[in-house]
């Protein structure tokens, strides 16, 4: 998709501009991924946001509430993909599900797919790695997702919630009604709004992959994150869970650790923990869920994680 | 009219407030316009994914920042 541009890129640096060894491969490498990356970003994030418009989070509620609760996992896990998710909603958002009846398990389903599989981080794993990873990481998410949720669901912990929500009568309908026109704007608008976020971090993980692409020898990554080390899928998920805000700007590294030889599961992982277990929605969901809670949603989700890192790179 | 505004403190809730502001001064009508921050408030109008718009007692926006302009339609 993207050769035509590395023709160019490729001719620019080396044939018209004559530079040579390691600056200008990091150089080449730098002007490469960066308009790629951003391009990408920019569609991939439109047509996301876009395609979700459609499916405002109130009437999944309404539609998991009506549902078998182990046909609740998977549709829960689903509609993680679909739906818009930001941290300083979570709170609202555990709370109105358990207010529709809906159970804990098909919920937290729901929470550990949701930021997992968020906009930012399929737009950067097509754009870095392709189809067929992303279908793998999204593939892995859910199952994650499904089979946590129904870990958690099993272990009655329904006390362990600090706020009752009453149950559900007869809600106010919400029924808001958007045109066509008014969603393409808001996509739009919203799009923009992420990228001013993010675009520093991307630029700046391009910039350190491009410097390792340049500078940092293959065997060295192979010896730390390759596949030789037992330990080296577990101390990536640990590594993963602090960088939350970070996954645009981690992303680009990753792609360069794995074109180095840093094993797939292992940078698998290392991508799923960063987006699935975050520091800040903990201390938000501190406030209604018990610390208990707190860690053994953390330490499942960790656990599924670390297990499909093994399992990728023993298939592999 | 009333003007009630969702959210649990986030900056994009904080962002509609300055909005609903500004078009209430635009419109030059006497609206009442207040900050819904307790969680179980929120709840009752069902709204999940803050910041949410209500007026009057019905909600007519959730999960993102309304423009002055789009306020004001709905102050008319």
């Amino acid at each position: 998709m993207f050769d035509w541009w590395q023709k160019v890129v490729d001719y620019l640096i080396y044939e018209k501009l004559k530079l040579s060894g390691k600056f200008a491969d990091a150089l080449d490498f730098f002007l490469f991924d960066t308009v790629k990356i951003f391009l990408l970003l920019i569609v991939i994030i439109f047509l996301v946001t876009f395609i979700r418009s459609y499916f405002p989070i109130e009437k999944v509620r309404d539609y998991l509430s009506k549902k078998h609760p182990l046909f609740g996992h998977i549709l829960a896990a689903v509609f993680g993909i679909i739906t818009p998710f930001c941290t300083c909603s979570a709170i609202p958002l555990f709370l109105g599900f358990l207010q529709a009846r809906i159970p804990l398990g098909v919920t937290f389903s729901y929470l550990i797919s949701a930021p997992m599989n968020n906009e930012i981080a399929i737009a950067m794993l097509f754009a870095l790695f392709g189809f067929k990873i992303t279908a793998i990481y999204i593939g892995f998410g859910l199952l994650v997702a499904i089979v946590a949720g129904l870990i958690i669901g099993r272990l009655n912990l329904e006390d362990e919630i600090l706020i009752k929500p009453p149950p559900m009568q007869d809600l106010p309908e919400c029924e808001i009604k958007i045109g066509f026109k008014e969603r393409v704007i808001d996509s739009w608008l919203y799009t923009k709004d992420i990228l001013k976020k993010v675009w520093i971090y991307v630029v700046m993980g391009i910039s350190l992959g491009a410097f390792i692409h340049g500078y940092v020898p293959t065997d060295f990554i192979i010896k730390y994150a390759g596949n030789k080390e037992w330990y080296s899928v577990i101390v990536a998920t640990i590594l993963g869970i602090p960088m939350y805000s970070n996954a645009a700007g981690v992303m680009p590294l990753i792609e360069v650790l794995v074109d180095k030889g840093m094993s797939m599961g292992t940078a698998l992982s290392f991508m799923m923990a960063i987006t699935a277990l975050s520091l800040p929605e903990a201390m938000i969901l501190k406030r209604i869920l018990s610390l208990k809670l707190i860690l053994i949603f953390f330490g499942t989700v960790g656990i599924g994680i670390i297990i499909i890192g093994y399992i990728f790179n023993w298939i592999l | 009219m009333k003007i009630e505004i969702l959210g649990t403190g986030c900056t994009k809730c904080a962002q509609l407030e300055k909005n609903v502001q500004e078009a209430v001064a635009k419109s030059g009508k006497f609206v009442e316009i207040k900050k819904v921050q307790d969680i179980n408030e929120i709840m009752k109008y069902g709204v999940m994914s803050t910041p949410g718009l209500v007026i009057d007692k019905k909600v007519v926006s959730v999960g993102k920042v309304l423009t002055p302009s789009q306020i004001l339609e709905f102050i008319k």
